[in-house]
């Protein structure tokens, strides 16, 4: 099987801090802030290396917040 | 093996996701976590699919999605509570090459507006119903709703909703796929991934039929409703899967006119 890496960006001051992206994701790769954004929400991070660019997170963020990259390696 | 930085993975040639255009770009303002977002989202990613972003007139409701019409980035009308189906038939039957769709909430399209989605249902106009199920009234404070569950918790009836005073909860979806001018009906949910990407289809689905002037076609999202149902979105989400799909269960009702058995 092909190697693939992905990464997620998070537009911050538009997360709500929800958590339903940390549901979705397989690898386990989404984690909240402990530091809060201009709303004041906790809001989502990637926390290692894991992500394989499967967007799960992504399409299931209700406010649409996360953009997804992925390349084979 | 993961010598690659993030800095290279993040180009524009490795994009595999990101909120379509047809969103505007302001905040939405629905609670954390309530699938009025995503819901939103995939309506409007069929939409850009389809290449229809100057052809396609939305109508909004009243409830939680009055304001569709600043975060959808087509042509919409708002439409008086429970009267969306009506506006669309309107615009429907003046602008017949135009994708007409409604997005109603529960309350709008099950309780105030039952008339006239019956009604436009029944005349089979050639439009797409979307009807976000979340079991309550959101917008007013958690009131309870036509499609409230049986012992369900609502504001208005704090120890659960008592059939034998309240009645039974209305399964309109069902009901509507009874009449004739109603070609296609299903109902699915947006809280998963697997979840979003059958109810985008499904969507696009409807949008297709409408083309096709197959009739009216209609597309429930049971849906959640945090903040009215006191639960974070992770609880509700659950919430929905233990009590709300037992109730209303997902799948297709309606396909190619013919009742599903
Ligand atoms: C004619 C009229 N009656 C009542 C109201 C009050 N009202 C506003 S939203 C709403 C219910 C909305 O519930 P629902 O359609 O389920 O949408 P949600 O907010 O849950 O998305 C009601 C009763 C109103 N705005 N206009
Ligand atoms: S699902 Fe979206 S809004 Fe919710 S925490 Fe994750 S990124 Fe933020
Ligand atoms: S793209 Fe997939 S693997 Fe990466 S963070 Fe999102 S859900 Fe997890
Ligand atoms: S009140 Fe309920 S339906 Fe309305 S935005 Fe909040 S969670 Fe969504």
């Amino acid at each position: 099987m092909a190697k693939v890496k992905g990464d997620i960006v998070v537009d911050i001051e538009k997360c709500k801090g929800c958590e339903v992206c940390i549901t979705a994701c397989p690898n386990d790769v989404i984690a909240m802030t402990k530091s809060v954004n201009g709303k004041g929400y906790h809001y989502a991070e990637s926390v290692n290396e894991e992500c394989i660019g499967c967007a799960n997170c992504a399409i299931v963020c209700p406010d649409g917040v996360i953009t997804v990259y992925k390349v084979k390696l | 093996m993961s010598d690659i930085t993030k800095e290279q993975i993040r180009q524009p040639e490795n994009l595999v996701y990101t909120k379509t255009k047809l969103l505007t770009d302001k905040a939405l303002s629905y609670c954390p976590g309530c699938g009025h977002g995503t819901a939103h989202r995939i309506v409007m990613e069929v939409i850009e699919e389809l290449g229809a972003q100057d052809n396609t007139i939305g109508i909004a409701p009243v409830g939680c999605s009055v304001l569709a019409y600043e975060f959808m980035n087509i042509d919409m009308q708002q439409a008086a509570h429970g009267r969306a189906p009506a506006v669309a038939t309107a615009v429907k039957r003046l602008l017949p090459d135009r994708y007409v769709f409604t997005y109603q909430g529960d309350g709008d399209l099950a309780a105030i507006g039952t008339a006239e989605t019956i009604h436009a249902c029944n005349r089979g106009e050639n439009i797409t119903i979307i009807f976000i199920n979340n079991g309550i009234y959101g917008m007013t404070g958690g009131q309870m709703a036509p499609t409230t569950l049986p012992n369900m918790k609502a504001s208005t009836c704090p120890y659960g909703r008592d059939v034998e005073t309240m009645g039974n909860p209305l399964k309109m979806t069902e009901l509507i796929a009874q009449l004739p001018g109603v070609h296609y009906v299903t109902r699915q949910a947006v809280h998963t991934p697997a979840g979003v990407r059958k109810t985008k289809k499904a969507i696009r689905k409807a949008f297709d039929l409408q083309k096709q002037e197959k009739g009216l076609t209609f597309v429930e999202i049971v849906s959640n409703c945090n903040s009215g149902w006191k639960m974070t979105p992770v609880q509700s989400n659950k919430w929905m899967e233990e009590n709300m799909f037992p109730f209303y269960p997902l799948g297709d009702i309606k396909v190619d006119g013919q009742l599903i058995k």
